[in-house]
Formats: structure tokens, sequence, C-alpha cells
């Protein structure tokens, strides 16, 4: 059944996707659909913006009104789409370095303004369509070709950063622990307001080759198994047993007033603001 | 001098120029198809076999901004772009030429969106025509290597002062291997010679860059702009001259090619000239007497030189890989602002050719060829703006 609503939501004539063997993406993509397909959204009211990057390669696949846009930029034009429609449903599909780096700005800001369109983060730890150099989501000690002997640097806990950033829904999964990936993008669907999900993917090509973990798919899904930690567990354990883990859950799901609400409420009609 | 020839690609050669540079600082971005120039070069950070303090920056905007910060405080700052990546920067180029800043950077030419398209036409630094930046173009790999050392030479020249990008075409010359032909380090770093550029935050006297520049002299600090594209042009050739003495290779600010008895030719920039030479030698065959001029510097333009050159053919057909919507192609226009005053004029017309990669083959060039032999008989299509290959 799934896979029919899978198609259906395809532009089939577009298959195969240009993801590599073993490549996390398409997984994550299902997630969405079917996740789409629950909330009962028609194509001609679903809107599916993109940057740049593999994962900025979605709205090509995604038979509804589909954005491919600049890169980092996703956030910044999928706001000027809910603005002018705020009754579009409005998904932002991001790369990590597309959402972190190059387009962290928006990031925080779509956050900090509670406007509600679902962002999804494909983090795959690295640049993968311009051949594996380190992103803000690299881990540490990790190789990349731009960090050929380990990366100097300290990753993004990017859930941490959009909570802080006054984000309502926050949650973290890996590609692989798909029915819960599945239901909890439902859940940042349904949310009004700003919802994000770190969706944890595997890039065997760019990142698993140079880091042990060889071009095999299944040798990259289970070093994520293994570098994940749920929610309740990560609570028994010592900030030390953390260092490095990838810790799966929902975060936050608060309610604050959405934007365009209260943009219409103020900006529109001045004389009802409560001074 | 080295004699063994190595395969690169011409992104492999920009590396290896900007290894044997040596910069203090290099702030990159990844782009295609300009990533191979940062991650080969970031293999020499890591093995050791530079000095130099690699940013990994977290867009092009703070590539720019990273590379006018380490120059103004008196580094060799280096940094390497592509298309978006370019227009990411935007701002910054402009003040990197205002500042006086001289950056070399290497640019590896991709189409500008939209649609997106990641493979090769000039729309990218086109744009940037009118930014300050000197812009050298590269036909191949060799050209790529060689022209780093010279561009590095002209800008760091006192009566310059000025940034430069070194154009090479995306994926064309970028990712295609060829034998390139390396000098030896010792004798790079000879060429080169230490900086003279002592920075402007690392003098005597605490110093601001940037600072506001309105009315009063903001005019007086453009017209220095202006004066020094000026002095740009005797520089290249003073040290072109010096690298052809020094180490047997000869480029010219504008290349000829088989010229000496044509009467007509096409003229173009980049990779595609190697095209449209070996269609000359095919044509030569037939006895047809075709040449080919080739401008390897696009700003400041070559103007007096180009019409000393061109106005010896009856007819020339100019090939630009970039339009300008709603006016002239940039080489074209360039070549007919530089033929205004002169008194005799051959025929000319423009083709655009190559945008977003289109391959421009052998039997588009003939084309070219049969379309320039009409030109020179007839003069119909005198002024004319065509596009090349397109359905």
């Amino acid at each position: 059944m799934y896979n029919n609503i899978i198609l259906d939501r395809l532009r089939v004539d577009k298959l195969p996707t240009m993801w590599c063997p073993g490549c996390g993406h398409g997984i994550i993509l299902a997630a969405l659909l079917k996740s789409i397909d629950k909330m009962g959204w028609e194509k001609e009211n679903t809107v599916v913006v993109s940057g740049i990057g593999c994962a900025g390669r979605v709205p090509g696949y995604i038979d509804a009104c589909t954005l491919h846009t600049t890169h980092g930029r996703a956030l910044g034009f999928a706001t000027g789409i809910k603005f002018a429609h705020p009754e579009l449903n409005v998904i932002a599909v991001m790369g990590d370095g597309d959402a972190s780096a190059i387009g962290g700005n928006h990031l925080i800001h779509a956050a900090r303004r509670n406007i509600d369109i679902t962002a999804i983060v494909f983090n795959n730890d690295i640049y993968g369509m311009t051949g594996g150099q380190k992103s803000p989501t690299t881990p540490h000690g990790y190789n990349s070709t731009t960090s050929q002997y380990g990366n100097a640097e300290i990753p993004f806990d990017l859930c941490k950063l959009v909570e802080g950033a006054g984000a309502t829904f926050v949650a973290r999964e890996i590609q692989s622990n798909h029915i819960n990936l599945e239901k909890i993008i439902l859940k940042a669907l349904q949310k009004k307001g700003f919802s994000f999900v770190e969706a944890f993917s595997v890039c065997p090509t760019s990142f698993g080759r140079r880091n042990k973990l060889t071009s095999d798919a299944t040798k990259n899904i289970d070093w994520v198994k293994s570098m994940s930690v749920t929610k309740a567990q990560a609570e028994k354990r010592t900030p030390e047993e953390l260092e490095g883990k990838i810790i799966t859950g929902v975060f936050v799901d608060i309610e604050r007033p959405e934007f365009i609400e209260s943009y219409l409420k103020y900006d529109l009609s001045g004389a009802n603001c409560e001074k | 001098m080295t004699t063994k020839y190595e395969a690169l690609t011409g992104a492999e050669a920009a590396a290896l120029a900007m290894k044997q540079i040596n910069p203090d600082v290099v702030a990159v971005y990844p782009i295609t198809p300009q990533t191979p120039i940062v991650m080969k070069f970031s293999e020499y950070v890591a093995n050791g076999e530079v000095d130099t303090e690699m940013v990994r920056v977290e867009s092009e905007h703070s590539a720019m901004s990273a590379t006018v910060g380490a120059a103004g405080a008196g580094a060799r700052a280096m940094t390497a772009t592509a298309a978006n990546g370019l227009a990411l920067m935007w701002e910054i180029v402009y003040i990197a030429a205002s500042t006086r800043l001289p950056i070399v950077m290497g640019l590896v030419n991709r189409a500008l969106s939209g649609p997106i398209n990641i493979h090769c036409d000039h729309s990218d630094s086109m744009g940037a025509r009118d930014s300050g930046w000197i812009q050298i173009y590269s036909e191949n790999a060799q050209e790529v290597y060689d022209n780093y050392f010279m561009a590095l030479r002209i800008a760091e020249h006192k009566d310059v002062l000025l940034p430069v990008m070194v154009c090479q075409d995306g994926f064309i010359t970028s990712h295609s291997v060829e034998n390139v032909l390396p000098l030896e380090d010792a004798q790079v770093k000879k060429f080169i010679g230490k900086k003279n550029f002592k920075g402007l935050l690392t003098s005597e006297k605490p110093y601001t860059i940037g600072p506001l520049d309105l009315q009063d002299y903001y005019m007086e600090h453009k017209m220095q702009q202006h004066d020094a594209m000026k002095h740009v042009i005797p520089v290249i050739e003073k040290i072109q001259k010096e690298y052809a003495e020094t180490f047997d290779r000869k480029y010219e600010i504008i290349e000829e090619y088989r010229t000496d008895d044509a009467d007509m030719v096409i003229v173009g920039m980049s990779s595609v000239m190697g095209t449209v030479k070996d269609v000359i030698d095919m044509m030569r065959e037939e006895g047809i007497k075709v040449g080919a001029v080739k401008p390897r510097l696009f700003r400041p333009f070559p103007a007096e030189k180009i019409k000393n050159v061109l106005s010896k053919f009856k007819a020339i057909i100019i090939l630009d890989r970039s339009d300008s919507f709603g006016s002239f192609p940039p080489l074209y226009g360039e070549i007919l602002a530089s033929f205004f005053a002169a008194e005799k004029k051959p025929y000319i017309k423009s083709f655009i050719h190559g945008l977003g990669g289109r391959d421009t083959n052998v039997e588009m060039i003939k084309e070219v060829i049969s379309e320039l032999q009409k030109l020179r008989d007839t003069g119909e299509s005198n002024f004319t703006i065509d596009y090349l290959g397109v359905r």
C-alpha cells in the first residue's frame, strides 16, 4: 500500500533518482511522502522548496508544487511563499551544509519568527554533491576532502541551535529508524509554527569511503545506528558518554504565536494592538 | 627548468600554481566546478607542503570577506569560486577592488542560474566586468598555470594594486586532463618574489579600512581606481616579457593564430579557441585563409590593441560565451566600441555560443567560417547577433 502512496506522489518519469547507491535520502523522501499523504494534503496546496545539494534534488521528484532554489536559501523562498499564500502547506528541504552553513542565518530567523513552515534537514555530515568537503555538521576528527587527516572543528548541534532560536517543534531521527522518522515528520507537518526535523542520512560515497565505513551502505547505516542514542537513554548517561553521539527524539513541542497570524494582528490591524 | 610534463586537469594546474605561490591565507567554500582546486590545495595544506592558513568558511560571502581581511592585514591571500559563488561574493568583490587589495582569485567559469546549470559559460565573470577586477581568460590548463604567477605579479605591482581573476572554463578546462609543463618551486619563488605589499592594517600608524566616503572624496577615490586600470596593460606587457625571457613561454595580451595572410578571423576567449585553431588548420588545408584572434585580457579591455590587430582583416566574427540581454554580447560590444573612431572597419558579426556548457564543436566552427566567408564577400550580415548551435 505504501509503495502506491509513494509512487502516486512522485514524478515517476524522473526516476531513478540521481542519488548514489546506498544514499539515505530516498528513505527520508519516502517518510516525507507518507507523512504528507497522512495529512491528506493535495498536490495543489503542497509546496516543497529546496536549496542546493543532494537534498536539493527532492523537489524534482515530488509531484506537487515544488521549487528548487539557490544554495542555502530554501527558507528565504519558503517564507515568501507562505506570506503570499498562508493557506499553502510549505515544506523546506535542505542539506546540512545548505541549512547550517550558507543558509544558517535563514534557519535561525525562520525559527525565531515561528513561521508555519516545516524544515527538514537531510543530514549526511558532508557536502556530498560537490565531492565530500567538510560541512558544519561533519563530526570532530572525521575525514573529508577538505580535512584529509581529521576535522579540527566542532560541529553544530542543529536541534539545540533551532531550539535556542525559538522553533516550536524540534526533533531528530535516523533514517534507518524509518517508521519513527515518519511519525516525527507527521508531527512536524501537523505543527502550527516553525517545525524542524533533522533526519540523519548516510553518504557512503563521500563520507563513508573516507571514514573507514567503505561505500557499503549497510556499514554506513550501522555506524549511524551505533552512534545514535534515544533521548530517554541519553538522560541516563553522562556528558562524556554522549560525546559525539546522535541523540534522537522530540526535543521541543510547544505552542507560541505563529508569525503570520501575529503579523496580520499587529501590522495590519494596528488599532487592535494591545499597548 | 623542468622538462617533465605532468598530466593535470585545469583545476589541478591551478592548485599546483597556488601551492608554488604558497599564499599566507586561503579562504574557500565548495562550489562545482571550482571544488577540485580547493580539495587539491587542502591536501597540500594537510600534508604540510605549504605554509598557508586555510579557512573553510561557511559561504562564498565569507570566503571573499576573509580574503579581504587577510589581504588588508598584509597577507598574500587567495580564494577560488565559480558562478553562484561569485554572485554571492558580489558586494565584497567590489570592495576588494576599491580597497586596492592585490588578491588573486581562481574563477572557474560556470553559467549563472537560472535555470540551475553547473556547466561552462562566461555569464558569471562577465557580470563582474565592472567590479574593478583585472580579468585574465585561460584557454587550457597550461595557460591557467602560467597565468597564476603573472597574475600575482600584476596584482602586487606598485602601479596597479588591484585584484585579479584568473578564469578558466568550467569542466572543459577544469576537469579535463592535459599535459602541463610545471616550473620548479624555486623558479616560481624567484619569479613572484617577496610580497611588496605591506597591507593597510600593518603600517606604523593605526589605520581604518573602508570608512564612509561620501560626496567629499568618493569620486577622487574612484578616479584613482580608473587610473590604476590604465597602468595595467603596460605592466602586463612588461611581466609577460619577463616571463617569456625567464621561462621561454611567450604570452601576449592578444594572441594571433595564422593571421599573417588571413583576410578574415574568428575572435573569442578561453577553451573554444582550441577548437577554433584546430578547425582553422583544417580549413587552411582547403586553401581558406582564415585565422584566429584570442584576447587573453578582458579587464582592462585592450581596446587600442584589438583595434590595431583587427583592422587588418576584411571580416571578423566574434564568439561570446555569454549574452548581455537587451544589449551587445560583452566581447562584441567592447570590440564595436573599440572601432568607433577607426577609419577602416571590417565587417563584424556576433555569435553567442556554448551557454550552459553546450558543446561548441568542429561542425559549428565550420559553420562560423562559412558565415565568415559570406560576411567577407557580401557584408550582408554586418552588425548582426545570432545564437550558434540552437534548435
